[in-house]
Parts: structure tokens; C-alpha cells; sequence
């Protein structure tokens, strides 16, 4: 069964549509991440999904709960993060993570078991004794995240949760997402396009409330192996011959002496290429490899121009 | 999950100066007032012994104690149910409950009586009072009991308008003032009844002062339990509507 099963979600402020007409499906084992430029609807839909917020239209049921029919039963499957991480600051990090325990109605027996071991998982130990007001940043950001697993729920719902650590908290987080991702369902949100690359199995791409793509993390990587090389020569080249190579996909002409050539990564034809056009005589001036990155791909994806965006899509797809 | 939430609420009370200080800072004044009274009582006492049927040791010293008590609080109250939903609101702190498997509900009624854990505690330490009088003289046990039934019940009340205030204002100064001028309004409406013969039935049965008196007698009558108990079912009421409002 799925873990989540959002459809056709909407959600309005005022006249202001913020989130229209998403659907998606988070299963066990599934880390989702949601990508998208700022304003785009990715703090909305968690919310919605987290019962924060009621969508002004549709259906999300967790755990085969529908979370507006029974949503006590269905937040009970839901630890969350929100963007600004909620803490008490008065409280140390074990009295807070006790509270959270409470409320999540972990059994009064297992509580200490669940602090101590969140406490642990989120490299805490040191400060679980501190008050949350005296914690750095990042520290803060751990404890809300402690917060979102501790009760060992099955989604795991997490707003940009690298934001304000350093680069090994960030990699420790990453290394604790990809574990928790073997037996819980995670949705993630950040604008770090790496992180979705190391941690998630899937992406989503959110553009003004709308979903503009959704495929795996091995679809995308497909589609990113798709590489490209500049080649500059003195006199026109014969595009035909160059096609006839192995591993050539397509050649786009920029100028008359300028072209690009877009290949299959695994089968790197640079070489061929380069030999070829000294062996025609075309006059090699330049060759230079433009790899498609991630980053290519979310600009060409929600570029504000809907001719571009409509390109990118169907290149995608 | 009620209980869960309002001892956290009571000991958070406990983890600021806050709750100490009101305790503290109430607890003196009271004391003042308290031995200003008994020290007029000591003053009228010969009189008093010629007058038949003449008020005693409790209708002076006790009565009083908790009618300036209650006033005191009335301007209390809103400093500490200000907070309450309106400043996990503002510090973010909101979706952490939102998001638990707990009811709008619970969380307003966890809330409501972490306060009046504090207020408890309150009405008890103010007994104290007329309790030590009981070491020079005797008192009316029942008018006692009653006028700390008064007190507590006129607190329930406070809280409840306070803990809505809380919820709809965007700021907690705007809260305490909110609460402040309501409290305010239903405590003097029936000054306006007082003016000769303009006498308005339902302003004063709408005045949180003429119910609070009449339990302060040591009458307990049904209507004033019953007055005390819609009112603060309305205002929790609202309260819960207000954060179910907050989804949509």
C-alpha cells in the first residue's frame, strides 16, 4: 500500500492559486524530492500534507487514512519539519524531545529509548543537556529534525532540512536520510540540486503549483548522461559524416563553423570526433565538453518562458 | 494528550521569572490589603460586640480579601494567557502541535488548564490567609469555601476570554489589551444598571461582577454555576473554532 496518495490537490490564498491540481504517490522505501524555485508551492503541499493546512480541493490519504475524515490516526504516521524548525527554546533538547515523544504518543516506557536513540542519530549527545536557546543554527536544526524521526513514524516529511549546517552535518544528515529511506517514505524539500542527486530516489519539480515533472532519480541521470561538445572548425563540416559516429545522438548548428553535438555519455566519442574533423581537414580551433547538469535541466524546466519550458518538458519526458 | 499539554504549559510558566514574580509580587499585595483589614476589624470590634446580627470576622477580613483579589487578577490574567497560542504562532512553534496526533481540542483545553494550574495554586496560597486567622478566632467555613469557589470560577472565566484573545491577535501585547478591555467592559457593565431606575435585566445578568458577588455571599444558587460554566464553554468554544479556522 502507499504511504501517501495525494490527488488532484489545490489550494487557494484568496484568488492567489498556490498549488494546482498536484497529484503524486510516496511508497515505503521512497525518498522524494521536491525541487522547485522559490514560491512554487513545495512549503504549501507539505503542509497540506502534514494536516497544517486543508486544501481547498482534493484528496490526500496517509496510510490509508484520509487525513481530513480521521486526522488524529493519520498524523500519528507523520513526523515533520517545518521550515523554521519548531522549538521550544526555554526547554533542553532532551525535555523537548520527551515532550514530542508525549505528544506523539510514544508509550511512556519507550519514551526514554526514543530520545535517547533520535538524540543519538542526530549526533546530539553533547548537547542534550543545553537549553535549545543556546544552540547554533545548525544544532537547532538537528533538534528539529530529531523532533520529525523520534517517534519512528512512517513518513517522514522534512522542509529543506540542510539549510544552515555545515558540510559535514550536511553530509551526515544526507547519510541519515538514505537510511531512514530504506524503511520509511521520505519527502524532502530543498533548493540544493546535489543533495536531491545523493539523497532521493525520486524528484519532483514544482513550478507555480504545478508539477512539471516527476521520474527517478536514474531517469534524470539517464537524461543527464545525454552530454554535449562545442566544436569550433575554420570551414563548414559535413554533419552526415560526424552522425555516423557511434555513441552521436543529434548536432545542433549554432553558427555556420560552430555546432554542438550531443552524445550518449557511456559511449564518449570526443576522440572520434576530434580525429575525424583533423583527418577531413575542417580545421580543429576548439572542442570543448558542456555536460547537462541538474541544475540545466531545473533552469530549461522552469524557465518563466512557456515556449522554453513546453521544450524542456517534451526533451525530458 | 490534555494532560500532557497543559504540564508542559505549567511547567513552562515555572521555567520564566514570570510565574514567580505574579505569585510572588499578588501574594504581597494581598497580605497588605489582608492585614489593613484585619486591623480595621480589630478597630470596630467593641462596636461591633452592641450591634445585633452584627457582620463577623469573615464578612469583614475574608469577603473583601477576595474581591480585591479579584480585581487584582482581572488585570493579571491577561499578562498570563496572552502568550498562550499567540506566541507559538508568531515563533513558529505551532505546526509541532498541529502536526501531533492531537485534536484542536486538546491542544485548546491543554492549554486552558496549564493556566489554571497556575491559578490553583493562586487561590490556594490567597486561603492561606484567612486560614491563619483561625489561630485568634473562628471562622465561617462555608463563606469561606465559597468565596474561593468564587474566586477560582471568576479565574476560569478570566482565562477562557484571555485564552481567545490569544488566539485571534496577531501579537501578545494586543492579546493582554484585547482581554484587558473585554474583562473590563463585562466587570462594569452593570454600572450601567446602577443609574436610578434604568434598570437593565440582561446587562446585569451579562456582568461577571454581580455573579462573582452573589457566590461571595455564601448563596451557591445554580444560575450563577450555570452563568460561570457558558461562559467559559463559549469562549473555549470559539478558541477551538479559531484554530480550526487556521487550516483553511
Amino acid at each position: 500500500m502507499k504511504l501517501i496518495e495525494a490527488e488532484n490537490l489545490y489550494r487557494y490564498y484568496g484568488k492567489h492559486c498556490a498549488v494546482h491540481d498536484l497529484s503524486f504517490s510516496l511508497a515505503r522505501g521512497d525518498v522524494l524530492g521536491f525541487l522547485g524555485p522559490n514560491g512554487a508551492g513545495k512549503t504549501t503541499t507539505m503542509q497540506m500534507l502534514c494536516g497544517n493546512l486543508a486544501p481547498s480541493a482534493g484528496r490526500i490519504s496517509i496510510n490509508g487514512h484520509d487525513l481530513l475524515d480521521s486526522p488524529v490516526a493519520a498524523k500519528r504516521n507523520i513526523g515533520y519539519l517545518p521550515d523554521t524548525p519548531p522549538l521550544y527554546r526555554e526547554l533542553t533538547v532532551a525535555e523537548f524531545l520527551s515532550y514530542c515523544a508525549q505528544l506523539h504518543q510514544v508509550p511512556r516506557d519507550q519514551i526514554k529509548a526514543a530520545t535517547a536513540q533520535a538524540i543519538e542519530k542526530c549526533g546530539l549527545i553533547s548537547v542534550s543537556g543545553r537549553l535549545i536557546a543556546h544552540l547554533s543554527k545548525g544544532y537547532q536544526q538537528r533538534v528539529g529534525i530529531a523532533q520529525a524521526i523520534l517517534h519512528n513514524p512512517h513518513i517522514i516529511i522534512l522542509d529543506e532540512p540542510t539549510v544552515g549546517l555545515d558540510p559535514i552535518q550536511i553530509r551526515e544528515i544526507r547519510c541519515l536520510i538514505r537510511e531512514l529511506g530504506k524503511d520509511h517514505g521520505v519527502i524532502l524539500s530543498t533548493h540544493i540540486l546535489s543533495e536531491v542527486q545523493e539523497s532521493c530516489t525520486h524528484v519532483q519539480i514544482i513550478q507555480e503549483g504545478r508539477l512539471i515533472l516527476h521520474e527517478t532519480i536514474e531517469g534524470l541521470e539517464q537524461h543527464m548522461k545525454m552530454a554535449t561538445v562545442e566544436l569550433t572548425t575554420r570551414i563548414k563540416v559535413n554533419t552526415d559524416l560526424l552522425k555516423s559516429l557511434p555513441g552521436v545522438l543529434s548536432i545542433e548548428i549554432l553558427a555556420p563553423c560552430k555546432i554542438r553535438v550531443h552524445y550518449d555519455s557511456s559511449l564518449d566519442p570526443s576522440d572520434q570526433i576530434a580525429s575525424m574533423t583533423i583527418a577531413q581537414g575542417w580545421g580543429l580551433q576548439g572542442i570543448s565538453p558542456i555536460k547537462r547538469s541538474m541544475e540545466d535541466i531545473f533552469i530549461a524546466l522552469t524557465q518563466p518562458d512557456s515556449d522554453n519550458r513546453s521544450n524542456a518538458r517534451d526533451s525530458v519526458s | 494528550m490534555i494532560r500532557t499539554i497543559a504540564l508542559r504549559e505549567f511547567k513552562t510558566l515555572f521555567l520564566s521569572p514570570l510565574a514567580w514574580t505574579i505569585l510572588a509580587i499578588i501574594q504581597f499585595i494581598l497580605a497588605y490589603l489582608f492585614l489593613t483589614q484585619v486591623e480595621t476589624f480589630i478597630r470596630v470590634q467593641p462596636e461591633l460586640a452592641t450591634i445585633d446580627n452584627a457582620p463577623g470576622l469573615t464578612d469583614i477580613v475574608v469577603t473583601p480579601l477576595y474581591s480585591n483579589a479579584a480585581i487584582i487578577l482581572m488585570l493579571v490574567t491577561p499578562l498570563l494567557t496572552m502568550r498562550l497560542i499567540c506566541e507559538e504562532r508568531r515563533n513558529k512553534t505551532l505546526p509541532l502541535l498541529l502536526s501531533a496526533p492531537v485534536s484542536n481540542t486538546q491542544i485548546i483545553l491543554g492549554k486552558y488548564f496549564g493556566i489554571m494550574g497556575l491559578f490553583l495554586i493562586m487561590v490556594l496560597l490567597i486561603s492561606l490567609m484567612p486560614l491563619s486567622l483561625l489561630t485568634g478566632g473562628t471562622l465561617d467555613y462555608g463563606k469561606c469555601l465559597a468565596n474561593a469557589l468564587a474566586l477560582f470560577l471568576l479565574l476560569s472565566a478570566f482565562t477562557s476570554t484571555g485564552l481567545y484573545m490569544s488566539c485571534i491577535a496577531g501579537h501578545p501585547i494586543i492579546a493582554a489589551l484585547g482581554a484587558f478591555g473585554l474583562l473590563l467592559l463585562l466587570w462594569i457593565m452593570d454600572l450601567a444598571t446602577g443609574i436610578k431606575d434604568q434598570h437593565s435585566e440582561l446587562f446585569e445578568y451579562l456582568s461577571l461582577l454581580k455573579h462573582f458577588q452573589m457566590i461571595q455571599t455564601g448563596l451557591i444558587r445554580s444560575v450563577d454555576l450555570i452563568y460561570f460554566a457558558v461562559f467559559i464553554m463559549l469562549f473555549l468554544a470559539l478558541s477551538i473554532r479559531n484554530l480550526d479556522k487556521e487550516r483553511l
